[in-house]
């Protein structure tokens, strides 16, 4: 920004006003729920977000209306399911920019990671080999990647990060070499909201061979996502963190890839033939959707991402970026606490410390007021070892927050220091 | 907010922010680690025995108040106490933090009490406990690592 657009005095919030925020509040039946007797404040979407109620609608009616497998009988009722699964991939697809025919259903961003580790990673990694992954990834895109190497003798490597929570680039460049196989890494921390760039990382990774994979966990939540735009050869994602169910996500693999990955599962809807002397397996995703889908989960989830569509996505990122510079600039206002990293680039979340009290203390603290944040590692202990932090405290935002949320957490971190002194 | 306050007693805050008896304690002695994996919370009990009595119990490691505190205020309560007491001692604080809200704390719980504000609490519960459950498998001589889960 230059210096003369920033002595210009603040626009107006440029995201929601008071009156479409209330209606938006609305559509979540749980922001107007209760917890120990007070309203609740949720600022811990980043751990999994709240669900709109067409959603909650969708998987309710097709349980009570529509229920039956997919992919099995020759009954209408099960084509139906079949067809409302099958639109609900396409859906699925098109949010990630994705074709039908590269989007797997999975249970989560966990098993999307732990798929192409043990499919594509397991077929590929030699011993010497190495998996670069970054300081700040979740355990989820570390622990899969020490499995798989533990079987194959490949290495893994993290590439550090700066002290404003960004990847270090030169660094991460510079540890690309050509044993190099695996790239994987965070497209949004969970714990700083840092947003990688992604698209440089894809491309330097590619320069020496690499296949990429990108853990977009958190990014789903609050970016447009685009794999083709991004470069990546894989892209995971929780249905749960995208206002949908918990138990569903979905892997992205690029199709010439995607065709010469050997089964992930064996079992049931992903065989062509099974015989003892040896079984054949469909091709596309099929061949790792082994048993009985969550089908609601898709269903639910392809409601969530419909009434997503229905919101102006701009308007959304301009009002979360308002809660968010907000955040920042009223946690300044508290003593005893300090931010963690300062990247130029942030979304949904915020982590603090508070060097009178432990995180533990303070969600205790917060949570007396209705107050919901997450208080400990984060499932990144490598990252707070970084920052050298047992835990911290994170609040996150999502698109039905308002200020007034950030406020009651100030207030209620200003108690934090009236207890700890 | 007088929940909170319950919890968060004076005693408690001024054993955390002052734990007694924190540090190493120097051979010859016994010593184990607890780990609290939701949150992160460490600690290494380092304990003494000398005929059948504890002649000196420490601790190190980093935590909530709560944990610390506990901890801290543990050493200080078993001081000089016989192994078989001490046990007494876990049980009591065990069944104190883990009974209903309304039940009566026994005067042997002494300024152990303090911590039955930790009832209303359940997340925090393990907490409490982790330095008694971290002592326990020192007193047993066990080596091993001791978890919450
Ligand atoms: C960055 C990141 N990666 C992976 C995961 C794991 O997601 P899930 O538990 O839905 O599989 C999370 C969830 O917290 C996350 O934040």
């Amino acid at each position: 920004m230059s210096v003369a657009q920033a002595t210009r005095p603040p626009k107006a919030p440029a995201g929601l006003t008071h009156a479409e925020l209330n209606a938006l509040r609305a559509d979540f039946p749980m922001m107007s729920a209760q917890t120990n007797g007070r309203p609740l404040v949720y600022l811990d979407s980043a751990v999994t977000a709240q669900k709109p109620q067409v959603m909650i609608d969708a998987a309710t009616r097709f349980y009570e209306r529509e229920y039956a497998s997919v992919h099995r009988g020759v009954y209408s009722l099960s084509q139906h399911a079949t067809d409302l699964f099958e639109q609900a991939r396409a859906k699925v697809a098109d949010a990630l920019g994705a074709g039908k025919d590269e989007t797997i259903f999975v249970r989560g961003t966990t098993e999307a990671i732990n798929l192409v580790a043990q499919s594509y990673g397991r077929s590929v990694l030699k011993a010497g080999d190495e998996i670069l992954l970054t300081q700040m990834e979740h355990h989820s895109n570390i622990v899969p990647w020490q499995l798989v190497a533990e079987q194959t003798g490949a290495r893994v490597i993290a590439a550090p990060i700066t002290d404003d929570g960004e990847i270090d680039l030169d660094s991460f460049e510079r540890l690309l070499t050509g044993r190099t196989r695996i790239v994987a890494f965070t497209h949004v921390s969970n714990v700083l909201g840092t947003v990688n760039p992604v698209r440089q990382m894809t491309r330097m990774a590619h320069r020496r061979g690499a296949v990429v994979l990108v853990d977009g966990a958190q990014a789903i939540q609050h970016l447009n996502v685009d794999v083709k735009e991004l470069e990546c050869d894989f892209y995971a994602v929780s249905a749960h963190k995208h206002f949908g169910p918990a138990g569903i996500g979905a892997l992205y693999a690029r199709r010439s890839i995607l065709d010469a990955m050997p089964p992930y599962h064996g079992g049931g809807a992903m065989i062509r033939s099974v015989d003892f002397g040896g079984s054949t397996y469909l091709d596309g995703p099929a061949r790792f959707e082994a048993g009985t889908p969550h089908i609601a989960g898709a269903i639910g989830w392809a409601a969530s991402i419909d009434y997503l569509e229905t919101l102006d996505r701009q308007r959304i990122a301009a009002h979360e970026a308002d809660l968010l510079g907000y955040a920042r600039d009223r946690l300044s206002e508290v003593e005893n606490l300090r931010v963690l990293g300062n990247p130029s680039e942030r979304v949904g979340a915020v982590s603090f410390f508070m060097s009178n009290a432990h995180p533990h203390d303070v969600g205790t603290v917060l949570d007396q007021r209705g107050i919901a944040v997450r208080a400990g590692h984060h499932c990144c202990q490598p990252l707070m070892k970084r920052f050298g932090l047992p835990a911290t405290v994170r609040a996150s935002v999502a698109l039905y927050n308002m200020r007034d949320e950030i406020d009651a957490l100030i207030d209620g971190l200003h108690e934090v220091n009236e207890v700890f002194g | 907010m007088s929940d909170l306050r319950e919890l968060y007693q004076e005693v408690i805050l001024d054993h955390n922010r002052r734990p007694r008896n924190f540090g190493e304690l120097e051979p010859p002695c016994s010593e184990a680690d607890g780990h609290n994996p939701l949150c992160g919370d460490q600690i290494r009990v380092y304990v003494r025995i000398v005929d059948g009595k504890i002649e000196k119990v420490m601790f190190q490691g980093s935590g909530c108040a709560i944990s610390k505190a506990s901890a801290s205020m543990m050493t200080d309560a078993l001081t000089g106490k016989s192994v078989q007491d001490a046990a007494k001692l876990f049980e009591g604080f065990q069944a104190m933090v883990t009974s209903d809200m309304d039940a009566t704390v026994g005067d042997e719980m002494g300024k152990l009490a303090v911590f039955a504000g930790v009832r209303e609490f359940p997340a925090r519960i393990k907490c409490a406990s982790l330095a008694w459950h971290t002592l326990q498998a020192a007193l047993k001589g066990a080596h091993e690592m001791v978890s919450t889960e």
